[in-house]
């Protein structure tokens, strides 16, 4: 691993591509580098002269910017007028022992979003364009500087959590929305797993607009409440008329700062040697996901987006209980997020796929980068 | 006049052998090869075109769906999948040598799971009929195309179908969590589920609003909200669209996203009173009405607010619905636009461009040059808060040259909305409508690689040939082709 690709411009970054005899890594900042299997690249693609803001236009709700641009510095300029990416980017950097939040490139190709996922949508429900080159060389765009577009394929879409697969982007366009003027917590204590997910269940089903729901085992289920203030207090009375039950409230401050630590997945960055996964599956089947792997193993765990992501961190293994893990589920998939490089080698990171599903994926790869050139094997082997 | 791609004699010689093999797999009345009784097929909402089939199939059962893909895959014949043929941009017209796939027959919903918040339907089901599932526990599937009371989730899926709540709660692709789906070969996928988010590449996020050229959906899982407490209103008269346009910017400036925000212009507000009677103000030159939704007190809050901002854009009436009969008047006009329109003319032509709103007066303007330029009226509404713009041209389809001249008026409207930096179509899709338009918003690097990602779903373009793409290409050439810059020109190929 020693050469590194750094094109200046896309014409110079498709010729490198297309001129590139082996594979190649493709880098923004590098700080989710540790997601995914393990690059097998001869050479680094340094992304990072794409970055910039390109069109901010608040009142479109429209944010176009250089993929390598800093999701710091584009939060702080939304911030500035008031507004967000809806769909709450993590920031993984101590999860993973990387320096800085990263680009917004690696927070598309990736598609990770935060707890407001379950109301807002992902990255890939707000993502409206993008430009970039194929791993054939070819330059291309898609989508546009509008909230509202369906000419064509909705190739946004395809190459947003593509794990840099496909393409390597070089400017994205994001639909950006208001901020909320302020927020709340309803806090719930002495549940357990089950009665965690039904009480976050009751709180999704009613018209209180519960932006976030989560449960931290052994502390609380925390249910976010965000608008204007009249509202989140009208909203927080009728909570607890739906859950019948006495609850307790977080003001925004400390409200803000619980929603941080469980984005990030605060808990579970002092146990780097511990493997962690990240399960998406149907809100009701997280606790008896729980409770055949409590009887195995010894896990810690949280349920976010009212039970539909579970984070579960298992004891230092070399398969990371992999097998394990994907067979306490009947319906969904389990991502390896943290594990040492031998063990991202040797066991799927990402949920392995029925076979036609496989191919069709394969084929899929091939009509972006048929020579493989594009951080191969980066998620599935062949692809 | 749009073209299709020419017939291939060879396959409409084989007819009578085609439908005795679609026979076996779907017995009964499942396979209609009677003119007359084809006749209902020959066109969707795009009225203009008409077209029999070779064949029409209505399967049943997701094996049936299988097994008629592989068989038409096995021989090379074409086939164009259909919901309720509701489309208007023409993606459901059959073809002279095309097996037309109809999903009517997949009426049913599977199972609703207010636990998860999700309904699992059959691709049949209308959109309207998804939310008369659920509303009795206060639900409701949040996009609401115009023609939700026909139009089916599948076709939604096929379409990406938007309404007039998308801008709040986002577009079909935003409220779909799974689906099954048959490729041409007949394998059948399933992706997603009640889950969220793919473990690998997001080929629901693809699939969603590719107009059947890749796949045939079978099954849907959509999520499903609990209404809003309630709803009200504001109906907001501008002397200027341009005034109408600044109100909506700064109402989104301020923070407020509505769950409706409509605009109408002239002729739009006079065709909509003479029709229903919603007391819209005539001395205008745009109406906007504003729908805010949730809690009570937040309601009350934001119409206070939006009120602010649209007398601070010298707004000439102004009226907030104080029931939910006043509220259900406000949109009665807007609702019943289309209709209106069409009392006014024999026939209309749908338009829709999406534009930044900013570029609103301009395009506004462009527009009542073209009118003049094609001697054709025109009548606009607008799904303002997301730039969605649906001019509505009025003409006469009995008159071959004033159908010629609608298709050329819309076209330079179209191309006038890319040319402000926006898109030929906001929610209709592209179907033939719009197809030989695409080269004005994408260079053909960019097609070349949608059409790439067509091959990798159906690599002897089976599925809906004819629809979204300008030239039919086959997949070999595209593999070969290196295009640097987005520059390197097709070959001469001609357009059919």
């Amino acid at each position: 691993m020693s050469a590194v690709l750094k094109p200046a411009t896309e014409t110079e970054l498709s010729e490198m591509i297309a001129a590139a005899p082996a594979p190649l890594e493709v880098i923004g900042s590098g700080t989710k580098r540790h997601l995914g299997h393990p690059a097998q690249a001869a050479a680094t693609l340094d992304m990072s002269a794409f970055s910039g803001v390109i069109a901010y236009e608040p009142e479109e709700l429209i944010l176009d910017v250089g993929a390598a641009t800093p999701l710091a510095e584009i939060e702080r300029m939304l911030g500035q007028r008031g507004q967000q990416l809806a769909f709450e980017p993590p920031d993984w950097s101590a999860l993973l022992g990387a320096h800085g939040s990263g680009t917004v490139g690696g927070l598309v190709a990736c598609n990770l979003s935060g707890p407001r996922r379950l109301k807002a949508g992902a990255v890939r429900d707000h993502i409206l364009g993008i430009h970039g080159v194929t791993g054939a060389g070819n330059v291309f765009k898609a989508g546009a500087r509008v909230v509202k577009n369906v000419t064509g394929y909705d190739m946004p879409k395809l190459l947003t959590g593509s794990y840099g697969t496909l393409a390597a982007l070089t400017s994205v366009i994001l639909k950006v929305l208001p901020a909320p003027e302020t927020e709340e917590t309803v806090v719930l204590t002495g549940l357990d797993d089950a009665q965690a997910v039904e009480a976050m269940s009751l709180a999704m089903q009613s018209a209180c607009e519960v932006s976030a729901a989560a449960y931290v085992p052994g502390e609380a289920v925390y249910l976010r409440l965000e608008g204007i203030a009249p509202s989140v207090a009208y909203r927080r009375d009728q909570l607890g008329k739906v859950l019948k039950r006495g609850i307790e409230v977080m003001a925004a401050k400390s409200s803000i700062a619980k929603w941080r630590d469980i984005r990030d997945g605060a808990m579970f960055a002092d146990n780097s040697r511990h493997p962690l996964w990240r399960i998406s599956v149907a809100p009701s089947d997280a606790p008896g996901m729980i409770r055949v792997l409590k009887d195995k193993l010894d896990i810690r765990y949280l349920f976010d987006w009212a039970g539909g992501l579970v984070w579960l961190e298992v004891p230092p293994s070399d398969d990371a209980a992999a097998a394990l893990v994907r067979s306490s589920f009947a319906s969904g998939h389990a991502t390896l997020i943290r594990a040492p490089e031998a063990t991202r080698a040797a066991v799927e990171v990402f949920q392995p796929q029925a076979p036609a599903l496989a191919a069709l994926s394969g084929r899929v790869k091939d009509a972006f980068d048929p020579r493989h050139i594009l951080n191969p094997g980066r998620m599935y082997r062949g692809i | 006049m749009l073209t299709m791609p020419i017939p291939d004699q060879e396959v409409i010689s084989r007819r009578a052998a085609i439908a005795a093999a679609l026979r076996h797999i779907v017995p009964g009345e499942g396979v209609v090869e009677a003119p007359i009784e084809m006749r209902a097929f020959e066109t969707d909402g795009l009225t203009a075109y008409r077209q029999m089939p070779l064949v029409v199939v209505l399967p049943e059962t997701a094996a049936q769906v299988s097994a008629v893909l592989k068989y038409a895959h096995e021989n090379e014949i074409k086939v164009v999948p259909r919901g309720a043929g509701t489309s208007l941009s023409g993606g459901a017209l059959p073809l002279a040598d095309g097996i037309l796939l109809g999903m009517a027959k997949f009426n049913r919903v599977l199972e609703i799971d207010y636990a998860n918040r999700c309904a699992v339907v059959q691709p049949g089901v209308t959109n309207l009929a998804i939310t008369r599932a659920v509303e009795h526990k206060g639900f409701y599937y949040a996009p609401d195309p115009s023609s939700q009371i026909a139009c089916t989730i599948g076709g939604n899926v096929a379409e990406n179908s938007g309404g007039v709540h998308c801008l709040k709660y986002g577009l079909t692709a935003n409220n779909v969590l799974g689906i099954e789906m048959v490729l041409v070969t007949g394998e059948v996928l399933r992706l997603g589920g009640k889950h969220l988010d793919s473990e690998g590449y997001d080929l629901l996020g693809i699939m969603t609003g590719s107009e059947g050229l890749l796949g045939v959906v079978t099954e849907v899982t959509v999520r499903i909200l609990q209404k809003p407490e309630t709803a009200r209103a504001v109906l907001v008269g501008f002397p200027s669209s341009e005034d109408a346009g600044q109100c909506v910017a700064d109402v989104i400036s301020a923070g407020i996203i509505p769950g409706g925000m409509e605009m109408m212009d002239r002729p739009a507000i006079h065709a909509a009173e003479d029709f229903v009677h919603a007391h819209y103000p005539l001395d205008v030159e745009a109406l906007l009405i504003v729908e805010l939704d949730g809690p009570q007190v937040e309601v009350d809050h934001l119409i206070e607010r939006v009120s602010e901002i649209a007398r601070a854009n010298k707004s000439t009436t102004l009226r907030i619905s104080t029931s939910e009969e006043e509220r259900m008047l406000f949109w009665a006009g807007r609702k019943a636009a289309f209709p209106a329109v069409g009392r006014i003319s024999p026939d209309y032509l749908c338009m829709d461009g999406t534009i930044p709103r900013k570029r609103l007066p301009e395009v506004l303007q462009g527009m009542a040059e073209l009118s003049k330029l094609h001697r054709l009226r025109v009548a606009n509404v607008f799904h303002a808060g997301d730039g969605n713009l649906h001019p509505l041209i009025l003409y006469d389809a009995n008159n071959a040259d004033e159908l010629d001249r609608a298709e050329k008026f819309g076209a330079d409207i179209l191309k006038l909305c890319v040319k402000v930096g926006g898109v030929l179509t906001g929610e209709h899709g592209v179907g033939i409508e719009k197809r030989d338009l695409m080269p004005e918003m994408f260079s053909e690097g960019d097609l070349a690689q949608q059409m790439r990602v067509k091959c990798a779903f159906d690599n002897k373009g089976l599925l809906n040939p004819g629809k979204v793409f300008p030239t039919l290409h086959r997949c070999a050439e595209l593999g070969r082709m290196h295009v640097k810059g987005g520059a390197l020109p097709f070959p001469e190929i001609p357009r059919f």
